[in-house]
């Protein structure tokens, strides 16, 4: 099938397989290696990109259902020179350590204080407990997150 | 100019850059123009007879390039995967290596055990072959209960009763004694849990064969590129060692599970070479809870015998040890060598003796995870005392101190074969009380309790062997390498700084915590210094990173080529300058003729060693650049005291913690911000064995805790956040004075969260996961 969507500000139209996943389509196609696959049943969150505005796990997005829409990925943040206060936080207070479960979790983040006002550290445990990370314990993310809502 | 970024600064990583904009490069983002994709067939039963496998439905599939079977592997001269490590039994003999084919041949022995590969033009295609391959198998009775693994069907032929080894250390006469004379014996039955690493990258490969040239190149998640290599090249026969390039670009969390050689990187470079075109594969998560190296599963009595006083006499301990179907690649020195040696804990026991009986069952191979050994030492020596503390009616944090091994013991001659260099265990857990306020939680507990709930409060002391290790000690016992680390120093000719490293970094911040150590030596800017691993094109034989041994050992060896550089700047400096070499100094990259003002910085110096105009080439080299091996000359033991207070709801058997302490000695800190994070990773690993995780098999051999549905991660609403501390005892036998952060948190922390929780019941025993069911159950049972 046909699809078209836009990705970090450009549009592209695409021929896909209806089957195709949005995940597949980021990094395969598009070469958004950013967006991360970490476990194929939209448990871990590696995989969390923006579309329309909220975060969700693109390994589970159709390509059918991704047609038309506005999509936002780890790359589409923020560059090196212009980080995203989230992005800027998490390198701040040590919120990462693979890397791996980073740019899901950051887009999860971001969602998370964009929508909600007062995070408070039970909060922000609670809203990111979809995203799974191994190296961390959580305890610098939850800390990035709090301060990166100070900032935005 | 190096006091913000040297030894001992929270220097904001380099790492991070990448990682943060998503343009990390993990091995699956890593991609070959003509690239094929691998599929692997894999076992449905635990335990089977593999007749016939008919791969003509699959080679017919759409896309289908190729399909392979053990066979054609073993035809090709491919061989088994091997363990490096071989542990006698108490007979003397050797321990029993069954053979271990990349894929399977004549028989399955755990479901998820590969036994065909389908190659095709897209994944799609792949998956779908993999569908059409059909075999025969004949199913036969699982062995599953490592319990009576003993008394089952022998899995191989040439492992009677299952066993592996049974392995014994220490002085069992001496120790029987020691329990004649006991006043008080306390004895526990412990099960240490089966635990699945999962590192939220899932293993991959991508193999590439150059015609031209003979040669291979394997990206894969590997934390020790040229161990993967030796391995492949060696005793697997893939490819001569000199045509084989391993590279581990960004890896995605090992823990232990990506030290291993498996069969699917095996098969991939091998199906690469044999299709000339590249061949990719990345596992499923349900692949990597079904074939990636489990962890622990022990099955252990054990006995802890005390004079009226509390002081310890002796220690028996005979534990099973599940090995899986198969020895994983250092499978059999994790419940012996980095087990069986770390029983003494921080305590004077004098008489210690263990037996361990290896078993295979019909499960995934068990090896190394976080810890690796020394987290069900600790689990054993910490459950025990406190328990102990709490029969003899003494306080355990007394109990721990009547016995610790004091500072001016060290070093200290354990009776299991260690000899401990330095440590102040009363330091810390003084430091770790007074954080945990101790003096307090007898009015919190009755908090609690007026509210209908129960608290409890856990200790763990618990004592490490890090820095692996002084190569011949590691040889003598059976280690089939040595344990050096490499580091090389080239100055670039602007006085900028590029490092390699045997070292791996997936998590660890090598590039970040190496760059300060240059820094601090040579006095280069941190930003000019750029830190390289993960490539045996690029580095010279070394081992890789686990056992928390990347500073200890990698480290040093990066030291001990500064060292090299500095001697011969000074010689180059002493030139220029017409002095004596000995009358030469250097300190914050200035080469200074002592009580002079003459001086070169270490730019001027390596300007002129790349460009000799006024420069003794008849006597020096011209360049600057240094390589020094650092074979350890003992192991280290960071050591640490963990408490943990944690709310049960009796309604519910929901498990909280209230509050958790780590107080840890390191030794010397390169960065406290990335000890601090090293910390934390291993307590929620440390605190997940405790409370959430569990691989459980059926009867049959079945993993029914096979996803994340089913097995139960650690996440964020799970956790505390932690008091994490430290105190400090420099090792006194490396040049950094380091002994290791990256296991610890994992080690300490199981056995003061269960300490805590069976304190809260009132219970002796309760098995690990603490899940609500099961504390529901031990307080309705109580």
């Amino acid at each position: 099938m046909e699809i078209s969507l836009n990705v970090n500000g450009t549009a592209h139209s695409l021929e896909v397989p209806a089957n195709t996943l949005l995940s597949d389509i980021l990094r395969e196609r598009l070469r958004l290696t950013g967006t991360h696959v970490g476990c194929d049943t939209s448990q871990c969150g590696a995989c969390v990109v923006h579309v329309n505005g909220d975060a969700v796990k693109s390994c589970t997005v159709l390509a059918g259902q991704a047609n038309g829409a506005s999509v936002t990925t780890i790359e589409g943040i923020g560059t090196p020179d212009d980080l995203h206060p989230m992005q800027t936080a998490f390198r701040d207070n040590h919120a990462l350590q693979c890397g791996f479960c980073t740019p899901g979790m950051i887009m999860s983040a971001i969602e998370l204080v964009e929508k909600n006002d007062g995070l408070t550290e039970q909060a922000v445990r609670d809203g990111l407990e979809g995203n799974l990370c191994r190296c961390t314990g959580y305890h610098n993310i939850v800390k990035a997150v709090l301060a990166a809502a100070r900032q935005m | 100019m190096t006091a913000e970024t040297g030894i001992g600064a929270s220097v904001k990583r380099k790492e991070d850059a990448r990682f943060i904009t998503g343009t990390g490069r993990y091995t699956d983002d890593v991609s070959a123009p003509g690239q094929s994709y691998a599929v692997f067939a894999r076992s449905p039963h635990a335990r089977a007879k593999l007749g016939g496998i008919d791969t003509s439905a699959a080679a017919a599939s759409d896309g289908v390039v190729a399909v392979f079977t053990g066979a054609d592997l073993q035809a090709d001269g491919i061989g088994d995967l091997p363990c490096g490590w071989m542990v006698k039994s108490k007979d003397g003999s050797d321990m029993v290596q069954p053979p271990h084919p990349p894929l399977a041949i004549e028989r399955v022995n755990y479901v998820g055990e590969p036994y065909a590969v389908v190659v095709a033009e897209t994944l799609e295609a792949a998956k779908n072959g993999a569908e059409a391959v059909q075999a025969d198998f004949e199913e036969l009775p699982a062995v599953v209960d490592l319990k009576n693994a003993a008394a089952a069907d022998s899995i191989h032929d040439a492992a009677p009763n299952n066993q592996c080894y049974d392995w014994e250390l220490g002085d069992g006469a001496a120790t029987d004694a020691a329990f004649e004379r006991a006043h008080h014996v306390t004895r526990l039955h412990i099960v240490n849990n089966r635990l699945i690493p999962n590192a939220i990258e899932p293993r991959a490969a991508l193999g590439e064969y150059d015609a031209a040239a003979g040669s291979y190149t394997l990206h894969t998640t590997s934390q020790n590129p040229h161990l993967e290599r030796l391995v492949l090249a060696a005793f697997v026969n893939v490819a001569p060692e000199a045509k084989l390039r391993v590279i581990s670009p960004d890896v995605g969390g090992g823990f232990g599970s990506k030290i291993f050689v498996y069969a699917e990187e095996t098969a991939v470079i091998w199906a690469a070479g044999k299709l000339r075109r590249p061949v990719k594969w990345r596992a499923e998560r349900s692949e990597s809870f079904l074939a990636d190296a489990h962890g622990r599963d022990h099955v252990t009595d054990a006995e802890l015998a005390l004079a009226e006083d509390g002081e310890f006499l002796g220690l028996r301990v005979r534990t099973k040890a599940n090995m899986g179907a198969y020895l994983s690649t250092f499978a059999s020195s994790v419940p012996t060598y980095l087990y069986g040696t770390l029983l003494a804990g921080q305590y004077k026991t004098p008489a210690i003796h263990v037996q361990v009986q290896a078993l295979f069952t019909n499960t995934a191979p068990v090896d190394a995870y976080r810890g690796a050994g020394r987290p069900e030492a600790t689990y054993v020596v910490e459950r025990l005392v406190e328990t102990a503390a709490r029969e003899i009616g003494m306080d355990p944090s007394d109990l721990r101190r009547r016995n610790f091994i004091q500072p001016d013991d060290f070093p200290y001659e354990t009776p299991v074969a260690l000899t401990y260099d330095t440590g102040d265990y009363e330091a810390s857990l003084d430091k770790a009380l007074a954080h945990a306020d101790y003096a307090g939680f007898a009015a919190r507990k009755a908090a609690s309790e007026a509210s209908g709930n129960k608290r409890g409060i856990g200790f763990s002391c618990y004592i490490e062997a890090c820095g692996l290790a002084p190569s011949q000690v590691a040889i003598s016992l059976g280690a089939g390498v040595g344990l050096f680390e490499v580091g090389e120093v080239r100055v670039d000719v602007t006085g900028s700084v590029t490092v390699t490293t045997g070292s791996h970094s997936h998590g660890q911040s090598h590039e970040t915590t190496f760059a300060q150590i240059i820094s601090e030596k040579l006095g280069v800017q941190f930003e000019n210094v750029t830190v390289l691993h993960g490539d045996t094109g690029r580095s010279d034989y070394a081992l890789g990173t686990y056992g928390s041994r990347s500073l200890a050992v990698g480290g040093s060896a990066i030291v001990k080529a500064t060292e090299k550089i500095v001697a011969k700047g000074k010689k180059i400096a002493a030139h220029i300058l017409e002095a004596k070499e000995d009358q030469v100094d250097f300190a914050d990259g200035v080469f200074q003729v002592v009580d002079s003002n003459q001086s070169l910085t270490f730019g001027e110096v390596a300007f002129a060693a790349y460009v000799p105009a006024n420069y003794p080439l008849e006597e020096l080299e011209p360049g600057l650049s240094e390589k020094a091996f650092y074979d350890p000359p003992n192991f280290t033991y960071p050591a640490g005291a963990h408490i943990c207070e944690v709310e049960v709801d009796p309604q519910t058997g929901v498990v909280r913690i209230e509050k958790f302490v780590a107080v840890d000695d390191f030794g010397h800190i390169v960065n406290p911000m990335i000890v601090e994070g090293q910390v934390h990773g291993g307590l929620a690993q440390g605190i997940g064995q405790a409370l959430l995780e569990h691989g459980v098999y059926d009867e049959t051999g079945q993993l029914l805790s096979g996803s994340y549905m089913d097995y139960t991660m650690p996440r964020a609403d799970d956790l505390p956040s932690f008091l994490v501390d430290t105190t400090t005892t420099p090792c006194t036998h490396n040049p950094l004075g380091v002994k290791g952060c990256g296991e610890a948190g994992a080690i300490g922390s199981t056995a003061a969260v269960m300490n805590a929780v069976t304190n809260a019941l009132g219970v002796t025993e309760l098995p690990m996961p603490a899940t609500p069911e099961t504390v529901w159950r031990a307080l309705r049972e109580a």
